[in-house]
């Protein structure tokens, strides 16, 4: 039976959702494949050896850890030879990455080193026959592509948040390696990374998302986003692309076609009007809520439920009945 | 400064789009194209550092049919100074046969630099750059927003999700280039003028085998357009009860 490979992204030496999305993805793909087994490849600094328990409740039979100082950061050579090293040992039918700014560096890396195909954005996969078949969302997001991927080992990643990480729980019996390059040797280096303001969630893990726009009028009003995205707890705060142009906002913090592509549990629209270039970052949102002062604002044709009114007065009443809300749960 | 700008002809998103007859692409009849955004922010780029450095070059390269010479000869317009065409009948979806066929054009060139946009919005697969960084074994760093380069040294900055990465590199380097980097120029009619008489060399793209077919398109099923819960603060409570009853998300 053949056996799959997950590479499990860390940031800071913890876990990212996304990586245990990967190992659930991985988990389904090696099922669909007749049952065989899961490898999961975890990188980080000193101590990260320590999370490999979750790894194994989310489905992978093998943790292969590798822990070495010069991992606290992304290391982009590092990561590429130990993963293709261990994906062209290890003999996998499929390896199964993340779409994140790390694994949209990784995975093209680490196929071309391979001679394997790669497949990004995978919203969903089956096997057929002799070929890994996937789902692809192509032109923004307007058109969804069918794709046959026919090199072995297939290497896919996936759109985050498409995959629910669930617990399956499999031997997760530990391996120490070392990395295949020398961290310390690698010409790109990750210098520092700066987190974003206040500790906020990641926009592609976070399980809702409050975006604002041009209606805010100034920068200073995104504390209407914030107060809101603060009040449901689990948010983090985008902006479109207008509102990122004009520095308001950083880019990245930016939804849309060339900036993040996120589709949480529940996406508020703050005044935004809802260009096609933004729609393209958001549409696949599984509940998507609007406030807009102008009703044929094109955002209300996508969005699930929307209040027509002016956002200095509706978003505070909103951020307070969600604070309520949230207090009685 | 050698430095090489690969660009990509692509489709103006702005349209609802039709499956062409043979289910697996998009028709192109009434599409209009254009230089992608992305790599039109790596020809400017390239610009801004061959303007710099006395004795630079700006070499544009595209795949594809001949229409990608009008691709070429926008960037060229905008200022590059030569263009290649790797000539073959159609891009293939396969990112890594794109860059086995630009890395075999690219290998003998002995660029400082090499530019590519982050991803294309219509293949969106966003592969190719760090694919050809690979193969010709060259530093690469992937989805720059900002860069600055000084003795044979750079250092770009990354957008991560909710954080940025600062990143130093020796070259030759392979960057790929996002949002945020630079505002592409326009070509100007002095530009346009120029470009019609700069070099424009035609090759045959050494494509190898695909290894990922495309089997079929379609259009992804129509968002329901949901309701208007109401108008004002007023209608708060009713959307905070559906949110949680209906939708289930609070």
């Amino acid at each position: 039976m053949p056996n799959v490979f997950a590479f499990v992204e860390t940031r800071g030496g913890e876990i990212r959702k996304v990586g245990l999305e990967a190992v659930t993805a991985a988990r389904m793909l090696a099922d669909k494949l007749g049952g065989g087994e899961v490898h999961a490849l975890l990188m980080g600094p000193s101590g990260v050896a320590a999370k490999a328990p979750q790894i194994g409740e989310h489905g992978a039979d093998l943790v292969i850890v590798v822990e070495n100082a010069g991992l606290a950061n992304y290391n982009p050579e590092a990561a590429t030879a130990t993963a293709a090293d261990r994906i062209k040992s290890g003999g996998y039918r499929a390896a199964v990455f993340s779409t994140t700014a790390q694994g949209r560096d990784l995975a093209p890396r680490v196929a071309a080193r391979l001679g394997v195909a790669l497949v990004t954005d995978v919203l969903s996969f089956d096997v057929d026959g002799d070929a890994i078949v996937v789902k692809h969302p192509m032109n923004i997001g307007k058109v969804i592509a069918t794709i046959a991927i026919n090199s072995q080992p297939a290497i896919i990643a996936m759109r985050p948040n498409v995959i629910a990480p669930a617990k399956n729980p499999k031997a997760g019996r530990v391996e120490s390696a070392q990395p295949a390059a020398d961290p310390a040797a690698s010409r790109v280096k990750v210098v520092e990374t700066r987190q974003g303001s206040g500790g906020k969630l990641d926009l592609a893990e976070a399980p809702v998302v409050v975006a604002g726009g041009r209606g805010l009028k100034a920068a200073e009003n995104f504390k209407l986003v914030e107060d809101l995205a603060a009040a449901f707890g689990n948010a983090a705060v985008g902006a479109t692309r207008a509102v990122t142009d004009d520095g308001w906002r950083p880019h990245s913090d930016q939804i849309g076609q060339t900036g993040r592509l996120v589709s949480p549990e529940l996406y508020v629209a703050v005044g935004i009007s809802g260009a096609v270039q933004h729609l393209a970052g958001m549409r696949t949102s599984r509940t998507i809520v609007a406030v807009n002062r102008d009703k044929d604002a094109p955002i209300f044709k996508v969005a699930d439920y929307g209040i027509v009114g002016d956002v200095f007065e509706v978003i505070p009443a909103l951020t307070e009945a969600v604070r309520e809300a949230k207090k009685h749960h | 400064m050698k430095i090489a700008v690969c660009v990509k002809r692509v489709p103006d998103m702005d349209v609802r789009f039709r499956i062409a007859a043979d289910n697996a692409s998009v028709d192109e009849a009434g599409l209009k194209f254009d230089l992608n955004d992305f790599d039109a922010w790596g020809v400017e780029a390239a610009l801004k550092l061959r303007d710099a450095n006395a004795g630079s070059e700006v070499t544009v390269i595209s795949l594809g049919p001949d229409v990608v010479q009008e691709t070429i000869r926008k960037a060229l317009s905008m200022g590059a100074d030569k263009g290649i065409q790797l000539k073959a009948d159609k891009v293939p979806f396969d990112g890594l046969a794109i860059a086995k066929a630009l890395a075999e054009e690219l290998k003998s060139g002995a660029y400082d630099l090499i530019f590519f946009g982050k991803m294309s919005p219509d293949s969106a697969n966003g592969v190719v750059g760090q694919m050809v960084a690979e193969l010709l074994g060259l530093a690469c760093v992937s989805a720059i927003s900002s860069l600055e380069i000084a003795n044979g040294k750079g250092k770009a900055k990354r957008e991560l999700e909710g954080a940025q990465e600062i990143v130093e590199f020796p070259l030759p380097a392979v960057l790929t280039v996002d949002e945020g980097l630079n505002q592409a120029r326009l070509p100007s009619l002095k530009g346009i003028m120029a470009a019609k008489k700069k070099p424009l060399v035609v090759k045959a793209a050494q494509l190898p085998q695909s290894q990922l077919t495309v089997r079929k398109v379609e259009l992804p099923p129509e968002r329901q357009a949901g309701r208007i819960v109401g108008e004002g603060a007023a209608a708060v409570p009713e959307l905070v009860k559906l949110l949680q009853t209906e939708a289930k998300v609070l």
